[in-house]
């Protein structure tokens, strides 16, 4: 559910590495997996406004949802008093997303490899390798408060270059 | 609609046809339940049908790895048919396409089983 919303098309400036994103959705979502829906949702919105096809639509989504239910579940553990940022920014040749939680953090060199091979069969672990596999640009960082901020960037489809005229 | 699991007996085969969504939740724990209960009745040979799945997340692999090694655990065989590409496409991303034996067309599935 979303509880409160703080922004719309703002621009993005103090913490930026993207100076041309324009934030579009900014808002606190429960920790619940219904938030994930919410986002999943409001990021298909937004990126088939910008022309994304049907299977990177499924890809983006997918990425969206599986970060926000890492956030809902690793990071702030279903609390009902922690909440999780959700941010949706579009810039000339790209789409970003922020998803952050108000959990501990974690050390990502301390996650096991889903691929191993001593670790095909886990129950569980392989969210943030769809996550790699479905985004162009994946970056983790801890907020200043002690939780995780993450960042997915996937680039515009490739639009054709504009045909000549054929002027005689 | 998030997902619909339904189950039905083809000689020694229990086939379970999932139609929607298998995602943290709802749908994981329904796919869950169901090869349970067909465990529990005694059924080893399973065959889970996901041509009518449209989306699967990182929860809902997690739930067909812990069946698979459920059902294997208990002496049985459970099998894949008709993978829609983006179950492949998640399979495949995650190496788990070389674990399950996968079919595309259920009579050669289920004469497998013999």
């Amino acid at each position: 559910m979303v509880t409160v919303q703080l922004a719309r098309a703002e621009p993005r400036s103090m913490e930026s590495r993207e100076d041309q994103e324009i934030m579009t959705v900014d808002i606190f979502l429960e920790s619940t997996l219904e938030s994930a829906d919410w986002a999943e949702k409001l990021v298909l919105e937004a990126a088939e406004k910008l022309g994304f096809e049907e299977d990177e639509l499924h890809r983006i989504g997918m990425a969206v949802r599986e970060t926000v239910v890492n956030a809902v579940v690793h990071g702030n553990r279903y609390s009902a008093h922690k909440r999780v940022r959700f941010r949706i920014f579009k810039a000339p040749d790209h789409l970003a997303v922020t998803v952050q939680d108000e959990g501990n953090g974690f050390d990502l060199s301390a996650l096991p490899d889903p691929l191993a091979q001593e670790n095909l069969l886990q129950q569980s672990g392989r969210g943030l390798l769809l996550v790699r596999a479905f985004v162009d640009k994946l970056e983790i960082c801890r907020t200043a408060a002690g939780g995780t901020q993450v960042r997915l960037i996937k680039y515009l489809p490739h639009r054709p270059p504009e045909k000549a005229s054929n002027s005689v | 609609m998030s997902i619909q699991v339904t189950t039905r007996q083809v000689g020694d085969v229990s086939v379970i046809d999932v139609v929607g969504r298998i995602t943290l939740g709802e749908g994981a724990s329904t796919l869950r339940e169901t090869i349970r209960g067909l465990l529990a009745k005694g059924n080893k040979k399973l065959l889970v049908n996901l041509g009518e799945v449209s989306y699967i997340d990182s929860s809902g692999i997690g739930e067909l790895v812990s069946a698979f090694t459920s059902v294997t655990n208990q002496g049985g065989v459970l099998k894949l048919l008709n993978l829609t590409k983006r179950v492949k496409d998640v399979l495949q991303i995650t190496k788990l396409y070389t674990v399950f034996e996968v079919f595309d067309d259920e009579t050669r599935a289920l004469q497998s089983f013999a």
